[in-house]
């Protein structure tokens, strides 16, 4: 039924200048991170060695899991307070099948995807027909249900968690137990997400979403099957956020029930906002502030949290919109 | 036997359900009048329940060192909404999840560094710490009952507020409309204050009541905050009447299925599977009621918003 407007809609989109709904990736901002970003093994012993490796692979791999919240609660307007069990299916998945005895990364990681994609459909198919405040306690409701669930795994750990025999094997001589080479591998998925999102934001998909988000019911009146465009986005989320909880099962080695709890939902939730709701950067700008402030500060006092809860009240005060709204106020003057 | 167990159950739900109320009454009207998110509610909570824990320590006495605590919370609550929070009422959702996160951070922390990170003790006043004999063969906790007592009268004096003065009018009148009752000269900076105050008493009462009961911890307010919010929207964003049906749904529900469906996993498929999956069934059945409240009831059950 959405079939005729898409197409008259269609090429006037693609003739008409950038409008809100663009998000240009500057390739002068993108390519020399990008540089940085690949140079950071070889610069990494420099600076104290392996640590920061690992640490920087974590980084990589919030902004990967906020970036693919930022998607729908940023762009889409479905402020979920469940990301994180996506995560946790995603890392359930790896730690289930590697006591099955499945190692291969080609095998699990797209399982967990897939897996995380599955719940994100039937999660979002009940949540989507609620809207604000409910849509952001229903999706709290099931992610907790997960939480609870996989407590009460024990054959999986249960409480205690799930340790993994090892990294998930890739292939081709490959080894991930080096740490450079799950930095590099978990670089690639991420940089693949980034630019995955990016496209589908400038794509007829991501206007129509964020369109949606403006106004719903002018949407749906002139003939955008809303409801289908939003649950896409929503299970597209959570297919990225399980690679990100296999990514992070990988890295840590473990996989607990605590990956999935309520808070660990609001840090995401949290990075997204403080990186800027909305923005094709927000997402990985939150993740990487939020996680080198905590580093940072933790290193300082053992009375960090107080330090973090400053400057982020400080950012609420004086930046509205996240750390993106500052830069970009900036371009413009 | 099973009789007393469910009036037992029934009693501990009641009691947990008054609690809960506490905190939900004052989170719903903030949510429902000033349209804003506070997670740092939650904070008020443990603010409260430390600062009547300390003062009953300095005084010798628990009903000084609650009254000392009840004052104390609600100063803080009223210096927290003039100094930060009465910023944040025009900002959008995101921006009062952030800030007031930020808030709990630093309450956490700060109650850390004041008190340390191992729980303090609080204990009943000596007087209520026996059991009382309810029925034949049925003994209660005397201080359960005072629980229950101390929520019964506080709803009450509630409803007096809200319902029979003018400052109750007021808020009614800004849970349904707030411009409109912007528009009928509300001053609406005091009632926002004094609405925070109020709300932060009633934390301190909850926490200091259950403080002997639960351990009195940095991060106590956030589960609790949580369970919080679900009763809120079960009730009913803005509705106290609603607040009090969900926060006894809630109370009996959580503490009935702590104890009844391990009891029943245990009868229908052995021991093992009560152990296993008993108690995570019973803490996932507040969040299943929800999300048939909210699919049978997108509103909750008393709606405010007309």
């Amino acid at each position: 039924m959405a079939e005729a407007p898409l197409k008259s809609a269609a090429p006037s989109s693609a003739a008409a200048p950038p409008s809100l709904l663009d998000h240009a990736l500057s390739l002068r901002g993108s390519l020399p991170l990008l540089a940085l970003l690949l140079a950071f093994p070889l610069l990494a012993p420099l600076i104290g060695g392996d640590f920061y490796l690992g640490l920087a692979a974590r980084i990589l791999i919030f902004a990967l899991a906020a970036t693919s919240l930022n998607l729908i609660l940023g762009f889409g307007g479905m402020v979920s307070f469940g990301h994180a069990a996506f995560i946790g299916v995603g890392a359930y998945t790896v730690g289930v099948l590697a006591q099955a005895g499945i190692n291969s990364a080609w095998l699990v990681w797209p399982a967990a995807m897939l897996v995380a994609a599955l719940f994100a459909l039937v999660i979002g198919a009940i949540s989507l027909r609620t809207q604000g405040v409910y849509f952001i306690m229903i999706t709290l409701a099931f992610a907790q249900m997960l939480y609870y669930l996989a407590i009460s795994f024990k054959a999986y750990g249960g409480d205690d968690g799930l340790p993994l025999p090892g990294r998930s094997l890739l292939g081709w001589g490959l080894d991930l137990a080096d740490d450079r080479t799950f930095y590099y591998v978990t670089l690639l998925l991420a940089a693949l997400a980034f630019a995955l999102v990016w496209r589908l934001l400038n794509a007829r998909f991501g206007h129509v979403l964020q369109a949606a988000r403006e106004n719903e019911q002018r949407m749906e009146a002139i003939g955008f099957a809303v409801y289908r465009f939003k649950l896409t986005a929503f299970v597209l989320a959570g297919a990225l956020a399980g690679l990100a909880g296999a990514l992070l099962a990988n890295l840590g080695g473990f996989v607990s029930p605590s990956m999935m709890q309520w808070n660990q939902s609001g840090l995401l939730m949290v990075m997204v906002i403080l990186g800027g709701v909305g923005h094709l950067w927000g997402g990985v700008i939150g993740a990487v502030v939020f996680l080198l402030l905590e580093e940072v500060l933790s290193h300082y006092t053992i009375y960090w949290q107080f330090l973090l809860g400053a400057v982020l009240l400080v950012v609420v005060l004086a930046a509205p919109n996240g750390l993106m709204s500052l830069l970009r106020r900036k371009d413009r003057s | 036997m099973t009789g007393i167990l469910i009036l037992e159950q029934a009693l501990n739900g009641l009691q947990f359900g008054l609690m809960l109320f506490l905190l939900a009454a004052g989170l719903t009207l903030v949510f429902g009048i000033m349209d804003m998110i506070n997670l740092a509610h939650g904070s008020l909570y443990m603010v409260g329940a430390y600062l009547v824990a300390a003062a009953t320590a300095a005084t010798g006495s628990f009903w000084l060192g609650l009254s000392a605590g009840i004052a104390g919370a609600a100063l803080f609550g009223v210096l927290l909404e003039l100094t930060v929070l009465r910023r944040l009422y025009q900002r959008d959702h995101l921006s009062q999840v952030l800030g007031t996160f930020a808030i709990l951070l630093m309450c956490n922390e700060a109650v850390r560094f004041i008190w340390g990170s191992q729980p303090v003790l609080l204990s009943p006043p000596e007087s209520l710490a026996g059991p009382v004999a309810l029925l034949p063969g049925f003994d209660y906790p005397a201080y359960r009952l005072l629980i229950i007592g101390v929520g019964l009268v506080v709803a009450l004096l509630l409803w007096v507020l809200i319902t029979r003065t003018r400052l109750g009018m007021q808020v009614r009148a800004g849970a349904s409309n707030r411009e409109m009752a912007l528009a009928m000269g509300t001053n609406v900076r005091a009632l926002f204050t004094a609405l925070f105050g109020l709300g932060a008493a009633l934390c301190a009462v909850a926490g200091g009541m259950l403080g002997p009961l639960l351990a009195v911890q940095v991060g106590m307010g956030e589960s609790i905050l949580i369970l919080a919010f679900v009763v809120i929207v079960i009730g009913g964003i803005g509705s106290v009447r609603g607040a009090l049906l969900g926060a006894l749904l809630v109370g009996v529900v959580d503490t009935a299925g702590r104890t009844l469906i391990p009891m029943l996993f245990g009868a229908l498929l052995g021991p093992e599977a009560a152990d296993n999956a008993g108690p995570a069934v019973a803490s996932i059945l507040i969040y299943v009621l929800m999300a048939a409240v909210l699919f049978w009831k997108p509103k909750g059950l008393f709606p405010s918003h007309g």
